[in-house]
């Protein structure tokens, strides 16, 4: 045996040593993190049980009997922020993918908008929060420092739209899309690029406009990639405390937007469905941080709050990777 | 391909053929220019969004709007950079604004989190992509996506609630003697770390993978192990994307909120102390915005001012890492 191979083997050995260590750390490491998810969990379910019941579902938030304080207020208050939210950044964020992805050639324009995209991608959520508490709470203090109404009929009721928008559900929701949107133009554009094609070559060779194919034909195949990117970034956008707390929600709410606390009440009461975007509110993930900074009992109140927020996410994420799913099997390029 | 293609089959069967090839006006023409143009504004929207923080950021802390002096009029950049102090909630011989204290704060916190995050993030990514079967991968990569999603506020009570209280009191105060307050920015970098991590474990699992095979193949004719190949090899090979993932994920950690708010306290102290609480960046802005700050001071005005120096930190780092990620392209490309 050679010089050079005795060293090799008399050194191999201690080489898979070195490198069964390794393996062991990678391993450790990895589960350390997901180990952290379920002591969380663990914890979480502990602090909140016996706080989590029918009374803490239904009711308002109360600051001296935590035992009575509940999250009725948050949750209808999520819902409508969440609602609006999507009705408002998904068709924008949709158009603006559909721009990207199937009008645009690779212009100076577009390098400029991915590369914007990226950065607002990565703006903390406190920035838009300021953003909203400017642009939509305040409008620059351009209206005076009293709320003009402006007041528009629309036959069987009267739309009264604060300006400035002032705390309201609707100055929320504007600030929670803008930054959505980025998310959602991305996932947007994967959907869309996840579409052959060949389909709209076919479509074009048929005689139909560029509108009409995507309308007709990229669209539609692109749309359960692109809700499942819309319930991913809802999901991200539920859970969103600082913007809100930027741009006002309030801690003690006794009251739900619209006066709408159960889905039968926006059925008998349309008025309140119109007035619910331009009331106050308070959010799910805003009455949890303030049960937080009180301490002492409320700390279990916090926990059956944070147990709720974490169901609401759990479905949002399983209902998307059930449209992932149905997704892959069904189509077949 | 050209919208005139399809548009000509509108066209009469009268007209000359190469008078039909001819750009005329025409109404599905017209239409498709008109949606062309909405997608494009719907596409600008993102620019508008990021000229919209720029220059709500600008007001009130380098241009004033409504006639009193900006933030930067009454405060030199000077000061606001070497002064040490910062206590913006004192009468104005004892105010002094000073972002030292905050921006030791904010570096602190990220720094512990990047010390956790990091090594456990790119342990993770190795494994992920160098020893976990598909099983294990299904596995893990689902739980790293839920630990990504959970809310920040949730890791703030986690923080405020378990690690204080069970981790960091009985290992450093009761073995140690180190004094441990009840918000202290040790717990809040923790939390913040484990929040960082799956961000790190799946930008830097992305990295790894697109190292080609034929490069380890190398590694192995040449008789090294598979530590060998996974540390002397593939890591080395996408070296530039890990550290765009770092970037990444530190910029995220600087612009993190609710956890930070929550758990480390509002004390701007100028210490390295782990253990002492401490007031970071985003943390103030919350604060400021909680309390009953009046619009139009210069205390509510050094909200814009730290903003702004925020937003500048996570650009540059943002910036800075899709300058290396570009680098990393060239190589494969």
């Amino acid at each position: 045996m050679s010089r050079p191979q005795a060293a090799f083997k008399s050194q191999l050995a201690a080489r898979h040593r070195k490198g069964r260590v390794f393996y062991a750390l990678c391993v450790t490491s990895t589960w350390l993190g997901i180990s952290t998810l379920v002591v969380m969990l663990a914890g979480i379910i502990w602090q909140s049980s016996g706080w989590l019941n029918w009374t803490f579902l239904t009711s308002y938030d109360d600051a001296l009997h935590p035992e009575r304080a509940g999250i009725l207020a948050g949750l209808w208050g999520s819902f409508w922020l969440m609602l609006l939210t999507i009705v408002i950044s998904v068709p924008v964020g949709v158009a603006a993918a559909v721009y990207l992805e199937e009008f645009s050639s690779d212009t100076r324009l577009t390098r400029i908008l991915r590369i914007n995209l990226a950065n607002l991608a990565g703006v903390p959520s406190i920035v838009y929060g300021i953003l909203g508490l400017t642009v939509f709470v305040r409008m620059f203090g351009a209206f005076g420092s009293e709320q003009k109404v402006l007041a528009i009929s629309l036959g069987f009721a009267e739309l009264q739209i604060p300006l400035p928008f002032g705390r309201t559900v609707i100055a929320g929701a504007l600030t929670l899309s803008l930054m959505n949107l980025p998310v959602i133009i991305v996932s947007a554009q994967e959907a869309l690029r996840a579409v052959p094609s060949s389909l709209r070559h076919a479509s074009l060779a048929l005689g139909a406009t560029r509108w009409q194919t995507i309308w007709h034909q990229v669209l539609p195949s692109a749309t359960p990639g692109i809700l499942t990117g819309v319930i991913l970034s809802v999901s991200r956008a539920i859970g969103e405390t600082a913007p809100l707390l930027m741009i006002g929600a309030m801690s003690y709410v006794a009251f739900t937007p619209g006066d709408i606390s159960s889905p039968l009440d926006a059925a008998r009461n349309p008025e309140g469905v119109l007035k619910a975007p331009f009331d106050s509110f308070t959010a799910l993930p805003v009455q949890i941080f303030n049960w937080v900074s009180m301490r002492n009992e409320y700390q279990h109140v916090a926990a059956a709050g944070i147990l709720v927020l974490l169901v609401v996410l759990l479905a949002l994420n399983a209902l998307a990777i059930f449209l992932r799913h149905r997704y892959q099997k069904r189509t077949r390029w | 391909m050209s919208t005139s293609s399809a548009a000509i089959r509108t066209d009469p069967p009268t007209a000359s053929p190469a008078g039909s090839l001819a750009k005329r006006f025409s109404v599905a023409r017209a239409k498709e220019f008109v949606i062309k143009l909405f997608l494009l504004g719907c596409a600008l929207l993102s620019i508008g969004t990021t000229i919209g923080i720029v220059i709500v950021l600008l007001t009130e802390s380098v241009v004033s709007i409504d006639g009193t002096p900006a933030f930067f009029q009454e405060v030199s950049i000077w000061e606001f950079f070497t002064e040490t102090r910062w206590t913006p909630q004192f009468p104005p011989p004892q105010q002094h604004f000073g972002i030292a204290p905050l921006l030791a704060g904010t570096f602190l916190v990220a720094g512990i989190a990047a010390l956790i995050g990091l090594p456990v993030g790119l342990a993770s990514a190795i494994y992920l992509s160098e020893y976990a079967s598909p099983r294990a991968r299904g596995i893990i990569k689902p739980a790293l996506e839920m630990l990504a999603g959970v809310p920040s506020v949730v890791y703030g009570y986690f923080a405020l609630v378990f690690v204080t209280p069970y981790i960091l009191r009985p290992i450093f105060q009761s073995l140690m003697g180190f004094d441990v307050a009840v918000f202290n920015a040790a717990s809040a970098g923790i939390v913040v770390g484990i929040m960082i991590t799956p961000m790190i474990a799946s930008l830097s699992e992305d990295a790894l993978r697109a190292v080609p095979q034929g490069l380890r193949e190398a590694g192995y004719a040449l008789g090294s192990t598979k530590h060998d190949v996974a540390m002397k090899v593939v890591v080395p090979s996408a070296f530039s994307g890990i550290v765009a993932s770092f970037l990444l994920a530190v910029s995220r950690a600087v612009g993190e909120t609710m956890a930070v708010v929550i758990a480390a306290g509002q004390s701007p102290n100028l210490t390295l102390n782990p253990f002492e609480s401490i007031e970071t960046m985003t943390a103030f802005i919350v604060n400021v915005s909680q309390g009953d700050t009046p619009a139009g001071t210069i205390e509510y005005k050094s909200l814009y001012a730290v903003a702004l120096t925020l937003f500048c930190v996570t650009l540059a780092m943002n910036f800075l890492s899709q300058a290396v990620m570009r680098r990393f392209r060239e190589v494969y490309q």
